[in-house]
């Protein structure tokens, strides 16, 4: 009898351990993104949530190469790991029509969350399906674009800066074209500097997830390359292979092989990093999240560095990167998560959000007069937001995306055939995946 | 144990087991209790391997995508097989598997048996020497990729280094060259397992009893005749056993060099492997995928097969 009301009791207090438990996985809220600076500014950010609501914030952060791997994957499988997601931009359309990401358009209403007041092209980019519509998958929450480093101090040198005139025939400046680029990137290219051998620039040659189809188009757009003849109509063939895109195609090719360090093969966010930070290239090309951390660094911060929207060509064009967040329609707390975006969505968080290295999307961030000098870098991030363009966000981008990274890289890395050829073959592979998905 | 110990611990066990229990067991044949016992396992088998061998086989006639489940499945016979064998591409990765294989197999087995006959000669320290020439082995293949990833770096690599210690070639940039990526991946997996087929060859070699080679001396045999009568002969299966195991393995591999090339530059190391995960959870083609698998599969069975019988004549 006395050993049936001891376990009695110690059944009691198992369960309300259970129920407390329970309780308090109830009140908490997982947030998946990628590992990388602005996910840790976001950590740091959501703490003020948690203050104002009770509600604790859990985080599942997964490095760049595995990211969409990894969440396509939980999302494809209706996982319930992820409440929030911020999701690439590329993701909007498959997430959409597959049902993965709940639509925000009622809620928006009832909270008077309006998307005018955000900035246009990161709405129709990170929002938006069918592209332009007024569905919402998404708030906008991390504005992005590939932007460009230099470093400032080198430039200024008077004995390079005479030798550039020299030779040039212009100052030794940010580039203002494409071409300016590439002079630089010669220039400086085996040069020794305070008796180390420099080179001229760190690009996006990645062949694993995305990094060299980033690269190429920071090259292709600004030369006028076209998705399709007709928007919506996949016309593809004479836009994506036009002799505009295979002189970008070209150009990019150029680019690598005159100009980045040995080794340069398969680099991106990190590498590029990396080979800045550590003195050997004077240029690199990265996203503008990353300049926030290259601004503070002590080996290449401060006066060192000088930040430069991408150059234009035939046209002005930047990369469009960022993401927007979603609440993932397989969550059990769609509602606690729908209280994280109304939070995220308040003018004085967006503020906030910049200050701790987060890109606001929001218009009480990006119209503040102030803005342009906050950062040394947030003049050309909001001339790079202007005129951004992103990859396809059909429903089967992945595919679209494998097949733009093989093809370059052969060409660009590899060697391997001719730029007409490597576009007429990306034309055919983009065709059959178009028919597999109905859409010709 | 004695039988009376065995008989009295029948007994606590009859005592022990729950009378219903007991009596389904009392009923039961010995060949229904063996399949009792085993059946646990067939099931496994069955759903870990069995059913979704059939499936992958039934998906590749159908144009399945994992990342589209609102769409229509439909069969479409043998049009991924199509694809997949008029595809200049596959025949392109199908080359550089073969490249790959073909050069682990015979550089290992030069190496591996060659150590093992050093070292099978007695020597002091010969037992520390054995275990740490095993110690690549022992390492996780992705592991193994990343950090030979630095060490093949053409500006800070040791690898560089090394080799313009003999002779000056500049900075050698093996994993971004179209001619030397594909000896890259080579060197580092032979590097990793030459180990095993030292092992593998060191059975071998210590199962050759002496008086053969005793009998060799009294015929006044010399080295070279007693390697080619005696030695190799009777190595040569634990040798093939090497070959096939390391032959599939790396027909297969994956991960050491996703980590270190990623199939790169271009595709001149994008192993079949790479190319499968690629098609089935990147692109998410899921039927293509397992038409694929289901040939790269039929390919390995077919030539495992071949293999094995050449190998069982060399055992007689």
């Amino acid at each position: 009898m006395r050993r049936g009301k001891k376990l009695l009791a110690a059944a009691a207090v198992l369960l309300g351990f259970a129920a407390s438990n329970a309780q308090a996985a109830d009140k908490e809220l997982t947030l998946c993104w990628a590992a990388w600076d602005p996910a840790n500014a976001l950590t740091v950010l959501s703490k003020d949530f948690t203050r104002e609501t009770g509600i604790k914030m859990k985080f599942e952060f997964v490095p760049w190469t595995n990211f969409a791997d990894r969440f396509l994957n939980e999302l494809n499988s209706k996982g319930k790991l992820c409440d929030l997601l911020i999701g690439d931009s590329q993701w909007i359309g498959g997430s959409a029509v597959n049902g993965h990401y709940v639509k925000l358009n009622d809620f928006f209403k009832k909270e008077g969350i309006s998307m005018d007041d955000f900035l246009p092209a990161t709405v129709y980019a990170y929002s938006t399906w069918p592209k332009g519509s007024k569905n919402y998958y998404a708030l906008p929450a991390m504005g992005d674009a590939l932007g460009w480093v230099y470093r400032k101090d080198w430039f200024a040198r008077p004995e390079l800066r005479k030798e550039f005139k020299a030779r040039y025939g212009r100052e030794l400046a940010p580039p203002k074209t494409q071409m300016e680029l590439m002079d630089i990137a010669r220039f400086f290219q085996g040069r020794v500097i305070d008796g180390k051998k420099r080179y001229g620039v760190a690009i996006y040659t990645e062949r694993g997830s995305e990094g060299i189809t980033m690269g190429v188009t920071s090259a292709l757009y600004p030369f006028g390359f076209k998705y399709e003849k007709t928007p919506g109509k996949y016309d593809m063939d004479g836009a994506v292979n036009s002799p505009d895109s295979v002189k970008g195609l070209e150009f990019y090719k150029a680019l690598y092989d005159c100009c980045t360090p040995p080794g340069h093969s398969d680099a991106y966010m990190v590498a590029n990093l990396d080979a800045y930070k550590s003195g050997q290239v004077a240029m690199q090309m990265n996203w503008f999240a990353f300049f926030p951390g290259i601004a503070k660094d002590p080996d290449v911060g401060g006066a060192k560095s000088g930040f430069f929207v991408n150059p234009r060509q035939k046209v002005e064009a930047s990369v469009l990167g960022g993401q927007g967040i979603s609440v993932v329609s397989y969550s059990d707390k769609k509602d606690l998560a729908l209280q994280y975006i109304k939070w995220f969505a308040k003018p004085e968080v967006q503020k906030k959000w910049w200050s701790l290295g987060g890109y606001s999307c929001h218009k009480a961030v990006l119209n503040d007069p102030a803005f342009p000098q906050s950062q040394p870098f947030a003049a050309d991030f909001l001339k790079a937001m202007g005129n951004v363009k992103d990859f396809w966000q059909e429903p089967n981008y992945a595919e679209l995306l494998q097949a733009m990274q093989k093809r370059v890289h052969d060409y660009v890395v590899a060697g391997k055939g001719t730029a007409k050829e490597a576009l007429d073959k990306l034309v055919k592979d983009w065709r059959e995946a178009f028919e597999d998905a109905g859409k010709l | 144990m004695t039988a009376r110990d065995r008989t009295s611990l029948a007994q606590k066990a009859a005592r022990a087991t729950p009378e219903p229990v007991a009596r389904r067991i009392r009923g039961l044949s010995d060949r229904a209790l063996a399949w009792l016992f085993i059946s646990p396992t067939i099931i496994l088998l069955l759903a870990i391997n069995i059913f979704p061998l059939i499936w992958t086989i039934y998906l590749s006639f159908t144009n399945y995508h994992a990342n589209r489940p609102n769409m229509n499945v439909r069969w479409i016979g043998l049009r991924n097989y199509q694809r997949i064998l008029g595809s200049e591409d596959i025949w392109g990765y199908l080359q550089v598997t073969a490249h790959f294989v073909f050069w682990t197999m015979v550089l290992q087995l030069l190496l591996g048996f060659g150590l093992a006959l050093l070292i099978n000669r007695n020597f002091r320290g010969s037992s520390f020497w054995t275990t740490v020439i095993l110690i690549p082995m022992m390492l996780s293949p992705a592991v193994v990729g990343t950090f030979w990833t630095y060490l093949y770096q053409p500006q800070t690599g040791i690898f560089s280094y090394i080799v313009n210690a003999f002779y000056d070639f500049g900075p050698l940039d093996m994993i971004g060259s179209v001619k030397l990526a594909p000896w890259a991946i080579v060197i580092v997996d032979t590097w990793m397992w030459t180990p095993y087929i030292l092992l593998l060859s060191l059975a071998g070699l210590r199962s050759i009893p002496d008086y053969l080679y005793e009998a060799a001396e009294i015929d006044r045999a010399n080295a070279w005749q007693k390697f080619w009568h005696i030695t190799f002969p009777r190595v040569l299966p634990f040798l093939m056993l090497a070959v096939l195991f390391r032959g599939i393995e790396n027909f297969k591999m994956f991960d050491m060099v996703a980590e270190l090339t990623s199939g790169g530059p271009g595709s001149t190391t994008e192993l079949v492997s790479i190319t499968l995960k690629r098609a089935a959870f990147e692109s998410w083609k899921t039927g293509y995928a397992s038409a694929f698998a289901v040939i790269l599969f039929v390919t390995v069975f077919g030539l495992g097969n071949i293999y094995v019988k050449a190998l069982n004549r060399v055992k007689r």
